[in-house]
């Protein structure tokens, strides 16, 4: 049983309420810092701890706090980022619903150490419902001194405030977030200036995930060495992973990033196997932007080693072999799907997210999704898998924000490894209307077999 | 066109969360408002009022709500179905759901009824992915569906309105 330190209270009758979260331990942590500890000592614990940006870059979360600018007279912010858009990933949603004090206590914690005095929490338009389980536990904080003025009486100011987006995928990335929060549509910035430096409204501002400012909660409880004792390597902590697709019981799990993959999926502590008895053929482990992997590579590199569930196992072997731990959106395929119809399903999503800034992801995502429906469609030439792949390198590294590369390598690795599938559609239009491939011969070491 | 006194003051709230001259930052949301509270779309003349509200120039709010998916730029039916249709759901029958829409009310996507009920609309992921396939009506989301659920379903609109004209 991994440990849990986010979602351990999740399920406590009534814990959406301050009362039963506050008598759980709830808000130690804003006790401990704004008493103890100067806003220099709460960083100097995140980075100790090792936690890296939940949200799918990994980044170490205190490094990114300690490059935030601190002029003279000039306002500092903390936006959390909850626009939770990436294919495969609701964790966010599900911690917002639960246990949504954990949030906002992370949020005063955290607006402490950066000396932010009015944060926001930016959230997707979808989440309409969310929106209220935060504001409640927002009056509920203030109405028990944990927010306004003088906050316990240390002459800490604090206001939080939850934005609303209007559904656009691309408000995630952190400076489309800060172009939406100013009002405007969401077009990402040019990079420097990083928000650090010039963010929300030309101010120095850090952008976290939801997950990360609710990781600062156990992290200044328990002291950053604890945290850090959790996991392996530079995997410390906990992650939330939500998995979804063909497995039998989809969900969010909080892990220690200890445990191996095929353990993860096939225990019944977490996804309990593949559903309806079917075959377990590819898996996109972390987010819908991150490489597609075959069974066999997914569960062991290609070393031969067991892959487990953290950033360094689950990107060994670079684009050629692994993949990423991204988002934590882990997105199981049975061999009974086909892998072109499920690339074309995400070509259509970058498409359709694109802001239209630059070119090569404007014109490319679309002209990626033309393709690949066709060849779903029995309607594809040998030449147009080439192409396709010619076009997600033109669009790679060419976008002013990495959502071209977040369309680019689905693709690309769908080919990489599934290019046999893509062939048998161009070369049997036909039946490729009537069934699907099933599992691929690279699927070694699970039982080989040939298209059905 | 004018908001209500009460919704006038829940703009002023919402211009308040932001620093002095800082009001644009309350468009997203005041167009939120302006969609509820005038008919479930946004028209010209609603985001006119809109750029008169916050002082902006119509340009303003006009490129803003051309930008974001959930703002409705011509009118939809009482009710709509937006039905998340990316990897997924896919995975788990979100395009069966889709044609049997279509089967029961005769709309395709971005279509509406005739009596203005039921608009039918795909959309990409709304983070719902473990509980597909799944379908945002209003303010909340309908998950886990199955015919027999988008039965009930409709049958709930109809009920919810007749009860309501």
């Amino acid at each position: 049983m991994s440990k849990k330190l986010l979602l351990d209270k999740a399920h406590v009758e009534g814990i959406r309420n301050y009362d039963v979260y506050r008598r759980e331990g709830g808000y130690r942590s804003v006790e401990k810092a704004l008493k103890s500890m100067t806003p220099d000592e709460v960083t100097e614990e995140v980075k100790k701890s090792g936690l890296r940006g939940r949200g799918g870059a990994g980044f170490p979360t205190g490094m990114k706090w300690g490059f935030l600018a601190k002029p003279e007279g000039v306002p500092r912010y903390l936006v959390v980022n909850a626009d939770e858009s990436e294919p495969g990933t609701f964790k966010d949603r599900y911690l917002m619903e639960f246990i949504p004090h954990i949030l906002i206590e992370g949020i005063i914690t955290s607006s402490y150490a950066l000396g932010s005095n009015t944060s926001y929490i930016y959230i997707r338009g979808e989440y309409a419902w969310i929106v209220d389980i935060l504001e409640q536990a927002i009056a509920e904080a203030k109405n028990n001194g944990w927010l306004g003025k003088n906050i316990l009486g240390t002459g800490f100011d604090l206001e939080i405030y939850v934005q609303r987006g209007a559904g656009a995928y691309i408000c995630g990335e952190e400076t489309a977030l800060l172009e939406s929060l100013e009002g405007k549509r969401g077009n990402p910035r040019i990079k420097p200036p990083f928000p650090a430096v010039k963010g929300l409204w030309d101010c120095p501002t850090v952008v976290n995930n939801v997950e990360t400012i609710a990781a600062v909660v156990p992290i200044i409880n328990d002291g950053g060495e604890e945290y850090a004792k959790i996991g392996i390597g530079r995997s410390t902590g906990t992650k939330l992973i939500s998995a979804c697709g063909n497995i039998k019981k989809p969900g969010v799990y909080e892990i220690d990033m200890t445990i191996s993959v095929e353990e993860f999926i096939y225990s019944d502590e977490y996804c309990g196997g593949v559903a309806n008895g079917r075959k377990l053929k590819a898996c996109i482990p972390g987010g819908s932007s991150v490489p597609i992997l075959p069974a066999n590579l997914l569960l062991k590199t290609a070393k031969g080693e067991t892959r487990l569930m953290n950033y360094e196992s689950l990107s060994d072997g670079g684009f050629a072999t692994g993949s990423m731990m991204g988002s934590g959106g882990f997105i199981v395929l049975d061999d009974n799907q086909c892998v072109v119809k499920h690339t074309y399903t995400l070509a259509r999503f970058y498409r359709h997210e694109s802001c239209g800034q630059c070119s090569p992801c404007r014109e490319g995502t679309g002209w990626m999704e033309k393709i690949l429906l066709n060849i779903e469609n029995g309607k594809g030439r040998k030449s147009d898998i080439d192409l396709l792949w010619d076009i997600q390198r033109k669009i790679e590294g060419n976008t002013i924000c990495p959502l071209g590369d977040a369309a680019a390598w689905p693709v690309a690795a769908a080919i990489r490894h599934f290019r046999d599938e893509f062939e048998w559609h161009v070369e049997n239009p036909d039946d490729c209307l009537r069934r699907n491939y099933g599992l691929a011969n690279y699927a070694d070491p699970l039982p080989i077999a040939t298209p059905a | 066109m004018k908001f209500s006194d009460e919704k006038l003051k829940e703009v002023e709230q919402i211009v308040k969360r932001y620093p002095e001259g800082k009001h644009k930052s309350a468009l997203l949301p005041v167009l939120h408002l302006a969609q509820q509270e005038f008919g479930g779309w946004l028209s010209a003349e609603t985001m006119d009022y809109v750029a008169d509200l916050l002082k902006l120039k119509p340009i303003e709010v006009y490129e803003v709500a051309t930008f974001y998916s959930m703002y409705n730029l011509k009118q939809v039916g009482r009710y709509m179905f937006e039905v998340c249709q990316t990897g997924p759901c896919m995975l788990n029958g979100s395009d069966d759901i889709v044609k049997y829409i279509h089967e029961k009310l005769g709309i395709r996507p971005g279509e509406t009824t005739e009596d203005g009920m039921f608009t039918l609309k795909t959309v990409e992921c709304l983070g719902a992915c473990g509980y597909a396939p799944m379908m945002q009506m209003g303010k909340h989301y309908r998950e886990h569906l199955t015919k027999e659920k988008v039965d009930a379903i409709i049958e709930e609109c109809r009920q919810n309105a007749a009860s309501k004209n």
